[in-house]
């Protein structure tokens, strides 16, 4: 038997609620399609529910979330770009601004933490970090590599101060 | 092909997969040894397989050897490197496998301690199966359980079987999973829903994700068993969205298992994060499926009468689907009789910080710390000794080592001020500042404090700020005064277990560690009683 395509609201029987005055007032059109958001919003039936995953798609795509793109979101979903911005904003891995040439993470969950991350800031807060745009995570779930940092997508295990110099003098800048 | 050493079950090697081990640089080892053994026409003497965690991640990457054959006793190998992998493959030329030694990687055999004193239930497939693989999956017994009970058990007999089992939820609460169930499958309508709490969000807590990478299936089909038990139709995973391949793992695992028609009239849904901790507390992460701001609210309601949009929705953790498997297959008395009376089962923990062997370990729940830290994970590093070992993650805190004789159970743990939370377990050796520790996990969750609730929102900058005041030698005794009673206060007064808990790390501090406080303090001011 072949299963029928259903979105959990369908199987739930949920009606969201829409503001459709507000969203058409507050939205600016834009002049960009972000066609490669399509399918995943058509996966979704345009559901207000979808706007997280949405947001991680659009900043997968695109590597930041730009204001045509949150008001483009909007639209799409019959919400209000204050409650699109307000989800946006709540949570720490969205940005809002385009990301630099290269990308360095420092992890400070607990395991870092007292395995010396402090000394690994220090470098970086220092010349070592120049043209790198720096940021932090609390634990990538890893910690037996602790401390470590994350380079442009690639986890550095078991930094010292030393080693991490010596691996960012080796980064093309 | 078949060559000289043949035999009917070729050797294999497992190599980790989990992202432990690929931060290590497992991928690159297991590629380089794949065409090794490709170039030399040894493929079909050596089988490489790709598994789930191994358990002492903090020696990656690892290797599993199995001799094959009828021969017993694999031996785990950690910290391999390149020149090890090409000296595997000429042993293998030369059919000297058993005698094989690396020269770099550290060599562990199943009588290590690390592994001796496990007792996997929840890991059982975790590391020997390729998780990317459902055939693999289901030979070793995937979605049995989950066939055997809709065919021949009613709802409420799988119910009574999970509350006899006395599991508790391993998320933190410890709440008993068979009262949860009964519940929601108390509530009336057919729209309901099941959610698995996979936002792991702990700093140091890494348990749910290796189970998630190593054997997606098995959550899966306890989840599927729990749909059926409630009655619900449609179930969610909210997961962290640092979690690559965990998510990854379970894409795959739905897709096929959906595909095959194997989850029954349950449908699956995964849902990712966006790095916000208090997701993890139930009422934000449904505020988070729903797709706003993930802040919390008052319970009661509980999610088991107002949960998502409003249906009775059953929430557990990843850990507690994990364990409903093994209990349908094995018996509720069977598991009852694991672990204490009170706190029956294992438990998985994350063992990191200063010790020798970090890494995931499963142990019976009333294991004194002492084993878990000190013969399992070989103590600290270097001969330093341990000051103390922290549970619980933010919401938790510390053992000194006087008692590190305690039992892991949820009593003992709460008894000496801290929580068995979900399974991190950080160890601090003397060289180890408290109050930085404390101050570190209060700035935390002044970070991750949603806002909503001003005991919470202002409470934790308060905090913070008494204990960088403490930290930089300004602080008096009427600051550590003020210290004390502000944590009282926000504990008793926040909205959510995200501030109520907030001031538990200082807490424990103050009580056990009282001493790195007061020698802080201004000197003539310490003086002042
Ligand atoms: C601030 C906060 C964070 C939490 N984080 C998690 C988490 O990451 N994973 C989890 O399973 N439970 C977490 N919980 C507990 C959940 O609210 C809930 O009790 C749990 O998912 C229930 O499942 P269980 O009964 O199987 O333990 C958290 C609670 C609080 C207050
Ligand atoms: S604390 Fe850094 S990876 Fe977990």
């Amino acid at each position: 038997m072949k299963r029928q395509r259903f979105t959990p609201l369908d199987l739930l029987k949920v009606k969201e609620p829409r503001d459709q005055a507000v969203s058409d007032a507050e939205t600016e059109a834009s002049t960009e399609t972000f066609a490669e958001l399509e399918p995943c919003l058509r996966d979704r039936n345009g559901q207000a529910s979808a706007l997280i995953e949405l947001l991680n798609r659009a900043q997968e795509l695109y590597g930041h979330l730009s204001k045509p793109l949150l008001a483009h979101l909007a639209s799409e979903l019959v919400l209000p770009l204050s409650s699109v911005y307000g989800t946006a904003s709540f949570y720490h891995l969205f940005r809002f601004q385009a990301p630099a040439a290269h990308q360095l993470v420092v992890c400070t969950g607990t395991a870092c933490h007292v395995k010396g991350a402090d000394r690994l800031l220090a470098v970086l807060e220092g010349d070592g970090g120049a043209g790198l745009e720096l940021s932090r995570v609390r634990c990538l779930g890893t910690c037996g590599g602790a401390p470590l940092v994350v380079v442009d997508g690639v986890v550095w295990t078991h930094q010292n101060a030393a080693s991490l110099q010596q691996g960012l003098g080796g980064l093309p800048r | 092909m078949s060559g000289p050493g043949a035999t009917a079950v070729p050797a294999q090697a497992r190599l980790c997969s989990a992202a432990g081990c690929r931060a290590c640089g497992s991928e690159a080892i297991r590629s380089h040894l794949e065409t090794s053994l490709a170039e030399r026409g040894l493929a079909g003497r050596l089988r490489l397989r790709r598994v789930g965690c191994l358990g002492p991640c903090g020696a990656g990457p690892l290797l599993a050897l199995d001799p094959g054959g009828a021969r017993q006793g694999s031996v785990i190998f950690g910290g391999v490197t390149r020149a090890d992998a090409d000296s595997l493959v000429e042993a293998l030329a030369a059919v000297r496998l058993d005698s094989w030694e690396p020269q770099a990687a550290q060599r562990f055999d199943q009588l290590h301690p690390f592994f001796r004193l496990q007792r996997r239930i929840v890991l059982e497939n975790c590391g020997r199966i390729d998780p990317e693989s459902i055939d693999e999956a289901i030979a070793a017994g995937a979605y049995v359980q989950l066939k055997r009970a809709v065919a021949s058990s009613s709802p409420e007999a799988v119910i009574e079987r999970i509350r006899r089992s006395g599991l508790r939820g391993r998320g933190g609460a410890g709440y008993p999973t068979g009262l949860k169930w009964q519940s929601v499958a108390g509530r009336p309508g057919p729209e309901k829903v099941v959610v698995c709490n996979a936002d792991e969000g702990d700093p140091g807590a890494f348990m749910d994700r290796t189970v998630l990478e190593g054997d997606p299936h098995r959550v899966l089909e306890g989840m599927a068993i729990a749909a059926y038990a409630v009655g619900a139709r449609l179930g969610f995973i909210y997961i962290r969205a640092e979690y690559e391949l965990a998510i990854a793992h379970l894409r795959r695992a739905i897709e096929q298992a959906s595909g095959r028609d194997l989850l029954g009239d349950v449908a699956i849904e995964l849902r990712v994060g966006a790095g916000a901790y208090v997701c993890g507390e139930e009422t934000a992460l449904l505020h988070s499926i729903e797709g706003g701001r993930g802040t919390p609210r008052p319970r009661p309601p509980y999610p088991a009468e107002h949960g998502l949009w409003g249906r009775p929705t059953l929430i557990n953790n990843v850990e507690t689907f994990a364990n409903v498997v093994p209990i349908l297959r094995e018996g509720a008395d069977w598991f009852a009789a694991i672990g204490t009376p009170t706190s029956a089962g294992t438990k998985v923990f994350s063992l990191t910080g200063h010790v020798r062997l970090a890494g995931v370990l499963e142990v019976p729940m009333g294991t004194p710390l002492a084993t878990v830290v000190e013969q399992m994970g070989g103590g600290a590093p270097g001969g330093v000794p341990i000051k103390a070992v922290q549970t619980g993650g933010p919401s938790g805190g510390c053992v000194p080592a006087k008692h590190l004789d305690t039992p892991v159970d949820y009593e003992s743990l709460k008894e000496l001020g801290t929580i068995m939370g979900s399974g991190g377990m950080v160890v601090l050796d003397a060289t180890t500042d408290m109050v930085d520790l404390a101050a570190f996990f209060m700035g935390f969750c002044r970070e991750e404090s949603c806002g909503k609730c001003v005991p919470c929102r202002a409470g934790t900058v308060q905090l913070h700020d008494l204990l960088r005041k403490h930290l930089e030698r300004r602080a008096t005794a009427a600051d550590l005064e003020q210290l004390e009673s502000l944590c009282h206060m926000v504990a008793d007064t926040s909205l959510c277990g995200l501030g109520q808990s907030a001031p538990r790390p200082v807490l424990s501090a103050l009580r056990h560690f009282r001493g790195d406080f007061l020698a802080l303090l201004q000197p003539k001011a310490s003086a002042v009683p």
